[in-house]
């Protein structure tokens, strides 16, 4: 099992004929995802890479039975891509667009609210299920199958920890980037609840930043709510307060968002915090053997 | 992006919130000359970027525009230090003159994004003229907070409600909830990402002022208001990170002595974290981003090394999708053509890796090539610190 994408995943590319999508689009088709759609608004009718294109996502989803869609759109038009999934009813939306403005991200949220779909991101690497489904632009490569459910804010640093299980035999069931920015689709505590009720999911790994305060809902989520081992690390103990270290999420502001204060509360959370980096597949390594 | 306060109070002014008379001035004449103009008591605030400026001896009062040019003329290009500008300081490179207004009461108003409610929400308190942060870490109930329901902004009754908690007398109240509106009114019309007045004064006559005012705006939202990216004073901000911007590169300026270059916020940071642990100390931040194609590692390389605090250069790219041979080819590519004097440490992962290690061993460059994130960290401390 996994979780959000599996063998029933059929995915619909919103911006399959860009460069980006384009390319992504055949990663994901030879990693064994079925993309069964494709849209971009003019193009409809063409066939791009052997995958049928459509104007709309209500066509799409209409004609091909698509349950999921993933993003591609430049950041000015992605908010609507976004409300236009949505509408057409897929239940995931996965938004890999970086650099979408604040407000239009929190129009998209009000307009969700009270519907059916999911959105993940923006600005995210996406997710993988390993051996199953990969709705995004990380190296599918470096993913093994397995129990070991993994959540994070960022891309490099996911792939980083991702090769550090797998080097050690250790395979994931579901990865998750729920991305950089200050208003995402789905929260860390959004993605431990799923993990939770995933039988196949034995352990987390959980992979912060500093800003905002998402990492100590989490921690709290874990401490009252969940039975299964967690592995934290949070990226930015070096970081200086007030500067935004790439990511628009990742600030510490007004005393908020350090390093320290998260990584205290997730041991005190009975998190297993790895300090370095480098050890968070050695943290996960111990956990799942006792 | 931030802006001066007095950009800042034009931008209010144009939606409708009141702010003192007043203008900007470069010269002391042009100060004097305002002052005159604005008659009686006036004060001269420097313009940074920083906050804290009253402390640090960047905001006067003078009683004629003599004293006013006197006045403006110390403060003019002075290296004006506050707790946010570091220990250098900020030069001043232009006054705001504004007419002295008689406090009765300092308010607070801010209005910012909440991230987990995924809204925007509009704060005041009556614990103005003072830093909000410690309001807030000390006596979080005195700061009244409305979330602003998305398509509809703050509506009057959340305003009148945020009045009546300020313990505004009733007959205020009416021009209060003007201003508070106006005021979210220039937030959502610039895309703006903070917007504080602190303080909100109230005068002795019974009108109220945006004394002092804040504005940052989102940076990703620039692209529909070249009006408001017009105003960013780069002299503000450090030249090096001006330069990578131009480039498309994220870069911030630290301390220490190890240079990064990483592609990846997350990572990045990371690669700083694990620099620390080995003992030393990261010299910059830096994201090449995605691509990081011959011309966009040289550009790193030229941002990194003018920082010449800079002993040894850290490479952690994680290439994924992209191959680590192409990877390698940019870094020696980029290295052949600049004659680096400091050590290289340069850690690929990803497809490829074992042809990118080839190609920078074969390469004929000073380059360590390290296997794993704490390796590499180890050895560049190792180099930096002349071990």
């Amino acid at each position: 099992m996994s979780i959000l994408v599996d063998q029933d995943t059929r995915l619909i590319v919103q911006g399959i004929t860009g460069r980006e999508g384009t390319f992504h689009t055949l990663q994901c088709v030879r990693y064994g995802t079925r993309v069964v759609g494709g849209v971009t608004p003019g193009k409809g009718g063409s066939v791009h890479e052997g995958i049928p294109v459509f104007n709309s996502m209500e066509q799409a989803c209409r004609e091909t039975g698509g349950n999921a869609s993933v993003i591609f759109v430049p950041p000015a038009v992605a908010a609507d891509a976004v409300m236009e999934a949505v509408d057409a009813g897929v239940e995931l939306v996965v938004c890999i667009t970086e650099g979408i403005p604040t407000l239009d991200m929190i129009q998209v949220r009000q307009f969700m609210a009270g519907k059916r779909s999911r959105l993940i991101g923006p600005n995210c690497p996406g997710i993988i299920s390993p051996g199953k489904c990969k709705v995004g632009i990380m190296p599918g490569a470096i993913h093994r199958e397995g129990a070991v459910g993994v959540i994070s804010r960022s891309g490099t640093l996911t792939y980083e920890a991702v090769q550090q299980l797998s080097s050690r035999g250790i395979g994931q069931s579901t990865c998750i980037g729920i991305g950089g920015d200050p208003i995402i689709g789905t929260s860390f505590v959004d993605a431990l609840r799923l993990f939770k009720d995933d039988p196949a999911t034995e352990a987390i790994v959980l992979i912060g930043e500093i800003g905002g305060t998402a990492e100590e809902a989490a921690a709290r989520y874990v401490q009252s709510r969940l039975s299964k081992p967690v592995v934290g690390f949070i990226a930015g103990r070096t970081a200086p307060p007030g500067r935004r270290m790439g990511h628009a999420g990742a600030i510490i502001s007004g005393g908020q968002g350090t390093a320290e204060e998260k990584i205290r509360l997730m041991e005190e959370c009975g998190l297993q915090v790895a300090r370095s980096p480098a050890d968070i597949g050695e943290t996960t390594a111990r956990i799942l053997q006792t | 992006m931030k802006i001066h306060e007095f950009q800042a109070k034009a931008i209010l002014s144009d939606h409708g919130v009141p702010v003192p008379r007043g203008k900007v001035a470069d010269t002391k004449e042009k100060a004097r000359e305002i002052a005159g103009e604005l008659g009686g008591l006036v004060v001269v605030k420097a313009q940074i970027h920083a906050g804290g400026r009253g402390k640090g001896g960047g905001v006067r009062l003078a009683r004629s525009p003599e004293e006013a040019r006197e006045v403006a003329d110390s403060i003019l290009g002075m290296q004006l230090v506050t707790h946010q500008t570091g220990p250098g300081g900020q030069t001043v490179k232009r006054v705001l003159v504004e007419e002295g207004l008689k406090i009765q009461r300092e308010y607070y108003l801010g209005i910012a994004i909440d991230r987990d409610a995924g809204k925007v929400v509009f704060m005041a308190s009556r614990e103005g003229g003072v830093e909000i942060e410690r309001v807030a870490a000390e006596n979080p109930e005195l700061i009244l907070k409305e979330a602003v329901e998305p398509g509809l902004g703050l509506t009057p009754f959340q305003a009148r409600k945020l009045a009546f908690g300020l313990d505004l007398p009733a007959k205020l109240v009416p021009a209060a909830v003007r201003f508070m509106l106006s005021l979210y009114r220039a937030f959502e019309a610039t895309d703006a990402s903070l917007a504080e007045i602190n303080p909100l004064l109230l005068t002795e006559d019974g009108g109220l002022y945006a004394l002092d005012a804040k504005i940052n705006f989102d940076d990703n939202a620039l692209y529909r208001h070249p009006g408001i990216r017009e105003l960013r004073d780069t002299d503000e901000e450090d030249p090096l990170e001006v330069e990578a911007g131009k480039h498309g590169l994220n870069y911030i300026k630290l301390e220490g002595n190890v240079g990064c270059m990483v592609n990846g916020a997350g990572l990045a940071m990371a690669t700083m974290d694990i620099i620390k642990l080995a003992g030393g100390s990261p010299a910059n931040f830096l994201d090449v981003g995605g691509g990081a194609t011959a011309e966009q590692v040289r550009n790193a390389f030229g941002i990194i090394l003018t920082d010449s605090n800079v002993k040894a250069v850290l490479i952690n790219i994680f290439g994924g999708i992209m191959r680590c041979d192409i990877v390698a080819r940019g870094v020696v590519e980029a290295a052949k053509s600049m004659e680096l004097e400091v050590p290289i440490v340069v850690r690929l992962e990803g497809t490829n890796l074992e042809q990118g290690q080839e190609i920078l061993k074969a390469s004929g460059l000073r380059l360590t090539v390290a296997s794993g994130m704490r390796d590499a960290a180890e050895k560049v401390v190792r180099l930096a610190s002349g071990r």
